[in-house]
């Protein structure tokens, strides 16, 4: 079956186009003048021609631009890392009750129950991360990073440390480096020993008196659990440095080991990843901190505090100030707090459990060489051939591909997360997706994917010649 | 593979040139380089004017693998500039020792050529 009509393809010389529903833009439209603006004139002009379209037909258009794409709702999404999950309906049903959304700038007095709630979130992150405070503030995972960073050096500053330098594993999340560069770090980026895991020696050799702090994810981006951490968190305390733990891989330990026993002093937490909340894609997102008791003074502000049964925000003695407006995305704690509730404790151990079977059980059923092991919730198997072209033809099998070509220490590597969303059936179902490519021939690769609505899309050219604008489509 | 090393410029380990344009160098990306980044999308590099050092930073270079720093073979002040690359990266792919160059530079000490690699030291290093 081909959807070309569903999908708008078009090709040159297609003999049935005629037979294709014109494009929006193409279709009855009305054209409205436009407001004067203070903007200079070559960037405003005087009537813009608005599609005129029935419900239908706009429902429709958007119908059929969710059939172009691929999300969580069209199958497995196996994104190694990014923990692209389903999330459940019900957490959406939560945020959209009445209520639920309070504007921001009323009155403590006014909304004690959304204090509450906040207060109640705070709590259990603290408990599930082993962690003193949190801050729901901060607007994504990565923005998590670089309020925790913030945090430590204010802490390493308020305590007369001018350190210097933050290490991080070579194999770490670009965002790492990103974080503690943006915060004003050095970063020192620390060689991987042959397991795939923290080479101690060589981390006891990169500490100092310049050490701010060790980033680091556990289980790390092989899926390996960093089981010296213990003598890696000694390491970095001797030398009077912080540990930050990145949340991504929470999802593997969740209800089994918590990173503030494993010597964590400050960590983010990815609510999309871990719990269930919409990847933020360029909107709202959510990526709160945990910090131990010595770091909470240092806290963004406000923090919800109960006192005699009554909620209050609080700013922190020592804050930092604000990473985000007001309380932050509130809506997507909300369905954090929904899922954290329906799930409690032994629904949240069972999804670490079934994140680490699922992973296990996928691995075993591909034909792929899995270099490091024994891995938790994920895994990096190398494709043996352009990792790209491998991950292209699988969207032809109708899934969505690993993460490909990273960590480079697998080489041609697709990094492989199921989630723990995912049932036998869709496992089975990606198994073949991968083995179908592996398979496959050359030429099948090079030329892959044939039955997407973009088809294969020049990379290079897509860079140099970027089209920004639905004009563009034309040429 | 063997890729094209000329005999007529002074090489970095990290794979940038520098050639002899008597009193000024020009300066670009080496075959091996270019290669290993794949196809080249997007170039930054100093203003005219700029002083730049020895094995410190020159600019960057993004390929739709990888985001490399460009480190300089040269001291001294940059003359001129390669603007056609804004538009068409791929000139470093495509002839990285000819249009491909990056800046000129004003050096600071001549002798500073000859602190560089040699075609076969380099071709060494990448065989
Ligand atoms: C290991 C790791 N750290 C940090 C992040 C950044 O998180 P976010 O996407 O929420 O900004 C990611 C996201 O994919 C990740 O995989």
């Amino acid at each position: 079956m081909r959807y070309d009509q569903a999908t708008w393809t078009r090709e040159d010389g297609d003999e049935n186009a005629d037979t294709y529903e014109p494009l929006l833009a193409e279709k009855r439209s009305t054209e409205v003048a436009v407001d004067e603006s203070p903007l200079p004139d070559d960037l405003t002009r005087e009537s813009v021609a608005l599609p005129d379209p029935s419900e239908p037909e706009l429902a429709r258009h958007y119908t059929r631009l969710s059939q172009m794409n691929y999300g969580v709702e069209s199958g497995p999404f196996p994104l190694g890392s990014c923990t692209m999950k389903y999330n459940p309906k019900f957490t959406e049903d939560v945020a959209a009750l009445p209520g639920a959304g309070t504007h921001p700038a009323r009155s403590a007095a006014s909304t004690q129950g959304t204090l509450e709630l906040r207060h109640h979130l705070q709590t259990y992150l603290a408990r599930i991360g082993g962690m003193h405070s949190v801050t729901l503030q901060p607007p994504a995972g990565a923005a998590g990073e670089f309020t925790g960073i913030l945090v430590a050096k204010a802490y390493h500053e308020e305590h007369g440390n001018d350190r210097n330098e933050i290490i991080v594993p070579e194999s770490a999340h670009g965002t790492n480096f990103a974080s503690a560069a943006l915060a004003g770090y050095e970063v020192v980026s620390l060689p991987s020993a042959e397991d795939g895991r923290v080479d101690v020696d060589a981390l006891e050799a990169a500490v100092s008196d310049d050490t701010a702090a060790l980033m680091l994810t556990n289980p790390n981006t092989l899926g390996l659990f960093e089981r010296d951490i213990e003598e890696i968190a000694e390491i970095v305390h001797g030398a009077g440095g912080l540990l930050y733990y990145d949340g991504a891989n929470l999802n593997a330990l969740l209800g089994r080991v918590r990173p503030g026993d494993m010597g964590f002093d400050v960590m983010h937490y990815n609510v999309h990843k871990t719990f269930a909340t919409p990847h933020g894609g360029g909107g709202p997102g959510a990526g709160p901190v945990g910090v131990v008791e010595e770091l909470a003074p240092y806290l963004p502000s406000p923090q919800i505090e109960e006192r005699d049964g009554e909620y209050e925000r609080v700013e922190p003695e020592h804050t930092i100030g604000k990473v985000h407006g007001f309380a932050g995305n509130w809506l997507v704690l909300l369905k954090t707090y929904a899922y954290i509730a329906r799930l409690g404790d032994s629904g949240l151990t069972d999804t670490s459990a079934k994140a680490v079977l699922n992973a296990n059980y996928l691995a075993s059923q591909i034909d792929y060489e899995i270099p490091f092991s024994p891995f938790h919730h994920e895994f990096v198997a190398s494709a043996d051939r352009d990792a790209a072209d491998v991950a292209k033809r699988m969207l032809d099998y109708g899934v969505h591909p690993p993460t490909t070509k990273w960590p480079e220490i697998v080489d041609e590597a697709l990094m492989t997360e199921p989630t723990e969303a995912e049932t036998q059936a869709a496992l089975d179902q990606l198994a073949r997706a991968f083995n179908n490519a592996a398979d496959d021939s050359d030429e099948a690769l090079e030329t892959a994917p044939e039955r997407t609505a973009a088809g294969r899309i020049d990379q290079a050219d897509a860079a140099r010649n970027p089209r920004l604008s639905w004009q563009a489509l034309d040429n | 593979m063997s890729f094209d090393v000329p005999d007529d410029r002074g090489y970095m380990e990290s794979h940038e040139w520098a050639s002899d344009e008597g009193g000024t160098a020009r300066v670009g990306i080496s075959d091996f380089a270019q290669d290993e980044l794949g196809d080249i999308v997007f170039v930054e590099f100093p203003d005219e004017g700029a002083e730049i050092a020895h094995d410190e930073q020159l600019g960057v270079v993004e390929s739709i693998k990888a985001v490399s720093d460009l480190y300089s073979p040269v001291s001294g002040t940059v003359t001129a500039t390669n603007d056609e690359l804004l538009d068409a990266p791929e000139l470093l792919n495509d002839d990285p020792y000819g249009e491909g160059w990056l800046v000129e530079v004003d050096l600071a000490d001549e002798s500073g050529l000859d602190e560089l690699l040699s075609a076969d030291e380099y071709r060494d290093q990448i065989e």
